[in-house]
């Protein structure tokens, strides 16, 4: 009698395993989550740093034009004035996006509305190959090609604002096309139909009816691919020429917040002024690449119908 | 202009846009293949590079990709397949918290990579005192790839039916041994597809590794295998630079007579691989589909 009762009151070894798969995979999760929490713990603790422990004002350090932190500025404080590689950042950033976001548009919609055929054979699986190219392969070929192009046709040494764009706008050009192609696909077949239905020529279908209900995932693409260009660091620093300086013309040298990162963090000691401004840095790229995720949530909260 | 002729003249300028696109495209693959592909030869591809004279290979680095990616793929895919099968089969999806995993999931692969790279820097090589090495480099690239990694196979395993887990559940199987026994390899050929595609971006990563893997390849033995010795190829604790950081240094350094050469090779080496992810992804895929579901 016992054995039985035993038996039923007893876990059984199903609920048994189950449980200790649950706590598995759990704590697999768990430990994503952790990282995350410490990446931006870490990078915060020292970054911060620069502003409690070495003293330097914030606002300064955003609007500040002369990035030398190793020397002292006239006032007896560091010079450590990040605008020139904010701007720089936010230059490339925004050139790369504004020249992709209509070739994206226009190839995406050549794709699904006016060839699929094509589409699918061609730029398809080429888009998809080139989404995985990496990206010190785009700043080879930056430097390789389009450094001489620039230096050719305006002078000067070919690195620069200029240059980097055009590198980035290669690069995140197929993410935001395979991107935009999905949102294109999503629109229901019946608009297209009721378009055509009521006598609307393609373009006018297209432009009046596809284009609008796409608009929020379109929106989203750019903003991904501004995202994945503000945090690209090696392909910009090959072609941008890394010079700290404020940017007069796009096609001299400049720098952006990773470009000083990948090469300052090894030539400066750990805890001081130097290496601390550089981490400030990281955290305005963290906080950066924050804010383009809760734009992109934005725009999917407000597209969703 | 009526709307006719508005609708040719749009007509025109997409494909003009297309045929451009096209253009870039081909002429960026082109490139890189046209320029790299006559360096490659087996003396390109085994040797060690040398960093003052002409005509070094890339053996070291091309060995300490693939290594790295193996170590690296060692370490991410249980976190990734746990982080998946708990977001999908246990996780309420109704729940706040799921959400704000999944948010930070989200952000994680947003991160850009120099960021993790730095992050794994500062935690590993120096607080840790792991130094430049292999296992600081591939905890880096774990962190890069967890996020993608974790969402492909949550993915995969989304697509299998619901029928299947409560089949499993009518035959007496609790979700864990139903995960095990029946979603997991239905969801297989997804799931392979994932971690063949990651496997590619980990290959060309290199804004992570600068300073977690480092930038130097010391000579190995290749006749040594044992992992303790430190010319040893399998030393996981040994500095690396991998295919992708060394082209980016002889460019950014310039000291190399050939660099151009070197890193067109280089370049059309890392494509070549990707490209070969990229096609046994899909071809493993659909074998594998084959084989467990009796699909002629």
């Amino acid at each position: 009698m016992d054995e039985i009762r035993e038996s039923l009151l007893k876990q059984s070894k199903a609920s048994r395993k189950d449980q200790f798969g649950r706590a598995i995979s759990f704590s697999a999760l768990a430990l994503i989550v952790i990282v995350v929490i410490s990446i931006f713990y870490f990078v915060a603790s020292k970054g911060l740093a620069t502003f409690f422990s070495d003293g330097v004002n914030l606002w300064g350090f955003l609007t500040g034009s002369e990035w030398a932190p190793s020397q002292v500025g006239d006032n007896g404080k560091p010079l450590v004035g990040a605008a020139p590689m904010i701007i720089g950042s936010f230059l490339v950033t925004l050139l790369a996006a504004l020249i992709a976001t209509p070739f994206a548009i226009g190839t995406a919609v050549f794709m699904t509305e006016i060839s699929p055929k094509r589409g699918a054979k061609i730029l398809g699986p080429v888009t998809e190959l080139l989404v995985g190219i990496p990206s010190v392969v785009y700043g080879f070929i930056g430097l390789s090609v389009i450094v001489p192009f620039m230096r050719a046709v305006f002078g000067g040494s070919g690195f620069g604002i200029l240059s980097g764009a055009m590198v980035l706008f290669v690069m995140i050009l197929p993410t935001v096309t395979s991107m935009t192609v999905d949102t294109l696909r999503a629109v229901p077949r019946h608009y297209r139909e009721s378009a055509l239905a009521l006598g609307a020529t393609r373009w006018q279908m297209i432009y009046k009816v596809i284009l609008r209900g796409a608009t929020p995932g379109i929106l989203t693409a750019s903003v991904f691919g501004m995202a994945r260009a503000f945090g690209e660091a090696l392909a910009v620093q090959m072609v941008i020429g890394n010079a700290a300086l404020m940017p007069h013309n796009l096609t001299s040298p400049a720098s952006t917040l990773t470009s000083v990162l990948t090469q300052g963090i090894g030539n400066t000691v750990m805890g001081s002024l130097e290496n601390n401004a550089l981490w400030s840095l990281a955290l305005i790229l963290l906080l950066m690449s924050l804010v383009f995720n809760l734009a992109i949530r934005a725009i999917a909260k407000k597209g969703a119908m | 202009m009526n709307a006719k002729n508005a609708d040719k003249i749009a007509t025109g300028v997409l494909y003009a846009i297309a045929g451009i696109v096209i253009l870039i495209l081909a002429a960026l693959l082109g490139y890189i293949l046209i320029q790299g592909v006559p360096h490659l030869s087996w003396h390109f591809l085994t040797a060690p590079a040398s960093a003052f004279t002409a005509g070094g290979g890339i053996g070291i680095q091309l060995f300490n990709s693939l290594y790295l990616l193996l170590i690296t793929m060692l370490l991410s895919f249980p976190i990734a397949l746990g982080a998946g099968i708990y977001l999908n089969e246990y996780a309420n999806p109704k729940s706040k918290i799921t959400g704000m995993v999944r948010m930070t999931i989200e952000i994680l692969s947003s991160l850009p990579s120099v960021v993790v790279g730095l992050f794994g820097f500062l935690l590993f090589v120096v607080q840790f005192n792991l130094g430049f090495s292999i296992l600081s480099g591939a905890i880096a690239l774990t962190f890069f790839n967890l996020p993608l990694l974790t969402r492909s196979i949550e993915d995969a395993l989304a697509t299998v039916p619901d029928l299947q887990r409560e089949a499993g559940s009518a035959l007496g199987l609790s979700r864990w041994e139903t995960v095990g026994h029946i979603i997991l390899p239905a969801a297989l050929p997804s799931i392979v597809t994932g971690v063949v595609l990651s496997a590619g971006r980990v290959f060309g990563e290199a804004a992570a590794l600068i300073y977690t893997a480092g930038q130097s390849a010391p000579a190995l033995n290749f006749g040594d295998w044992n992992p303790f010795n430190i010319s040893s190829p399998l030393n996981i604790m040994r500095p690396a630079e991998t295919l992708a950081v060394h082209i980016w240094k002889i460019n950014s350094e310039g000291i190399m007579p050939d660099a151009q050469e070197v890193s067109a090779g280089a370049s059309a080496v890392l494509i070549i691989v990707v490209l070969i992810f990229n096609f046994s992804a899909r071809y493993l895929s659909s074998y594998l589909y084959k084989r467990l579901t009796s699909t002629k």
